[in-house]
């Protein structure tokens, strides 16, 4: 049962390498942190296959919830000076940023894209579906675990909560930003946490920021701008994502073909057929999925085991920069040759955009785009922040799109049979980047 | 090759014109939700559902000059026009030839709607897990700015009711 007052009898702190200390009061916090569902996010990376570029980059979930949770309660204590709210609200708030990502899966940007399946779905079905954290929140009242996915899934009335935890600046970006940074021992990403928490106001809408605090909100932004270039997009991260898809598309159109594999893909299964349950989906983490990759690599199917192999010793493919509208041109005999010297174009040849990122730019947004940041005038006026920061503006209107093609070179460099058709593709390809 | 791109450009060519931003995230969502083979993902934002890999996708078609977008100047804000390119139909036709992706009835009853009115239907559409009531309390709170009525739910529940026969 939790204590009447809801607070521990002696605050804990969990020891961070980006926020210094994580500091928990909060008996509902401190229990849903001990759920297995929440456990389980130790076992989920935060940036997928980037620890393939950058080998630090090897934090996980779970790391980063604490993290949202941590600048959440730092957010929430400074508003609370400012503004009056039901009495609640602040555990919703908390709540909310420690369990934003619990539906998370392993590598789930490749799962949801080859499955069709969204984690925030997943995360909404763990906070209400019968589960440790769905217990632990109920406690709190029927309606908690509602109030908690409303605000997680964005549809909760009081915008200002949801645009803490999911807006152009909020605690999840924020924490993401350091966090990766500080993992991947990049040395852009860094900005003035606590200045920008100082310097945030209330409004009915969204938190929006002093015209004094311009400078942090700034940094931020150009931490955001070089962390999507630098890591978030980095080819070599997506050519290992390119392969992972691949796998298990191949996997899945194996499974339906009735292939017999030596290693059945039991934890898979109801995935690939859309009817996995919650308690399936739970079960699912990344050593589940490095162990079919292993075992797959003995698969007779030669695309199988060739992608597994890639993956696990990291034998990716090569790119070049792609231009669609010459691509369009050449993508037909390119397709024609690969069938020619044996090697399937659907798994082989595949052209990866920005657009296939989960990460985005800031964007100074027009009407019927997300809301933006607005910087609070000494007059009281709100301002839109690119239309105030020069730094900002100039980089607002930066080309953002980019496409690149993927190929095994190694395949192609062997030149023993097919000679011909091989020097063929690799003039076509190398045309490509012109 | 940009398969997910390719259907856009189809529902472009479909439509002929599609006039706002909000408009085509709304077109886009609402066919997806009606079966059309769309894939981009959504989430509820400000003005309902909205999918940043959407824009992007466009953006990406407007830099490679197979769709063209024409900014026009309205009273406090920008107004976006989107149509297919000529390039944007021959890589339509180039890459995927003869393939009929898309229902072209749907497309142009949506479009020929407002982006208010678009906007409201995918709200709803959003909610579907909810009881008419539920969903109802949700519009009314969530778009307390919008001012829909009564009439308008229902109009936008019949309106749904009649693209899916």
């Amino acid at each position: 049962m939790l204590r009447p007052d809801g607070q521990l009898q002696e605050e804990k702190v969990f020891k961070d390498p980006v926020h210094r200390y994580i500091h928990v009061r909060d008996e509902l916090i401190w229990e849903l942190i001990g759920t297995r569902e929440f456990q389980r996010l130790r076992r989920i990376r935060q940036l997928g296959t980037t620890y393939l570029t950058f080998h630090g980059a090897e934090h996980t979930r779970f790391n980063h919830s604490l993290g949202v949770y941590e600048i959440m309660r730092r957010m929430v204590e400074n508003l609370e000076k400012k503004m009056t709210w039901e009495k609640d609200e602040r555990l919703v708030c908390l709540a909310a940023a420690l369990l934003h990502d619990v539906g998370h899966g392993p590598f789930s940007h490749s799962f949801e894209k080859v499955f069709q399946t969204d984690h925030e779905e997943w995360t909404s079905r763990i906070i209400m579906g019968d589960t440790e954290v769905n217990k632990v929140l109920r406690r709190m009242g029927e309606d908690f675990p509602a109030r908690v996915a409303d605000v997680i899934g964005k549809t909760y009335e009081n915008k200002l909560i949801v645009s803490l935890i999911s807006s152009q600046i909020d605690a999840d970006r924020m924490d993401y930003l350091l966090r990766d940074a500080f993992y991947t021992g990049v040395s852009y990403g860094q900005f003035d946490m606590e200045r920008i928490l100082r310097v945030m106001r209330p409004q009915e809408d969204q938190a929006v920021f002093k015209h004094s605090g311009m400078h942090a909100v700034e940094d931020y932004i150009m931490s955001r701008y070089q962390m999507y270039w630098q890591v978030y997009f980095h080819p070599v991260t997506r050519s290992a994502e390119v392969i992972l898809s691949k796998i298990l598309h191949r996997a899945k159109e194996l499974l339906a073909d009735g292939y017999e594999f030596q290693q059945t893909p039991h934890h898979f299964q109801s995935l690939f057929e859309s009817t996995m349950t919650l308690e399936e989906y739970i079960r699912l983490d990344e050593y589940i999925i490095f162990y079919y990759f292993q075992a797959w690599e003995l698969e007779n199917d030669p695309i199988l085991s060739d992608l597994c192999r890639r993956f696990m010793d990291r034998h990716l493919f090569k790119y070049v920069e792609c231009d669609p509208s010459e691509q369009m041109i050449i993508w037909p005999e390119l397709q024609e040759l690969f069938r020619k010297i044996g090697v399937d174009p659907e798994y082989y040849l595949v052209i990866d955009s920005s657009s296939d990122l989960p990460y985005d730019f800031y964007r100074p947004g027009e009407k019927d785009e997300r809301m933006p940041i607005h910087l609070l005038m000494p007059n009281g006026s709100l301002r839109e922040l690119s239309r105030e920061s020069d730094i900002v503006e100039s980089i607002s209107g930066k080309k953002r799109t980019d496409h690149k093609l993927y190929f095994p070179m190694d395949l192609l460099l062997d030149q023993q049979e097919h000679g011909e058709e091989k020097r063929r593709i690799l003039t076509l390809l190398h045309q490509q980047e012109g | 090759m940009l398969q997910e791109h390719a259907k856009l450009l189809a529902l472009l060519k479909e439509t002929e014109e599609i006039v706002g931003r909000k408009k085509l995230q709304k077109m886009v969502y609402i066919a997806k939700r009606l079966g059309q083979p769309f894939r981009e993902k959504y989430q509820f934002h400000m003005f309902g559902p909205y999918s940043e890999e959407l824009t992007l996708q466009i953006e990406e078609m407007c830099q490679a000059d197979f769709v063209e977008e024409l900014r026009e100047k309205k009273a406090g804000y920008y107004q976006y026009r989107y149509s297919l390119s000529s390039k944007g139909e021959q890589f339509l036709a180039a890459v995927f030839p003869e393939k009929k992706m898309l229902d072209k009835e749907l497309l142009r009853a949506l479009n020929e709607k407002s982006s208010k009115f678009l906007e409201l239907v995918s709200t709803i559409l959003y909610f579907d897990a909810l009881t008419k009531e539920e969903v109802k309390t949700k519009v009314f709170k969530l778009k307390a700015k919008q001012n829909y009525t009564e009439e308008d739910i229902e109009e936008a529940y019949t309106f749904l009711e009649k693209l899916r026969h």
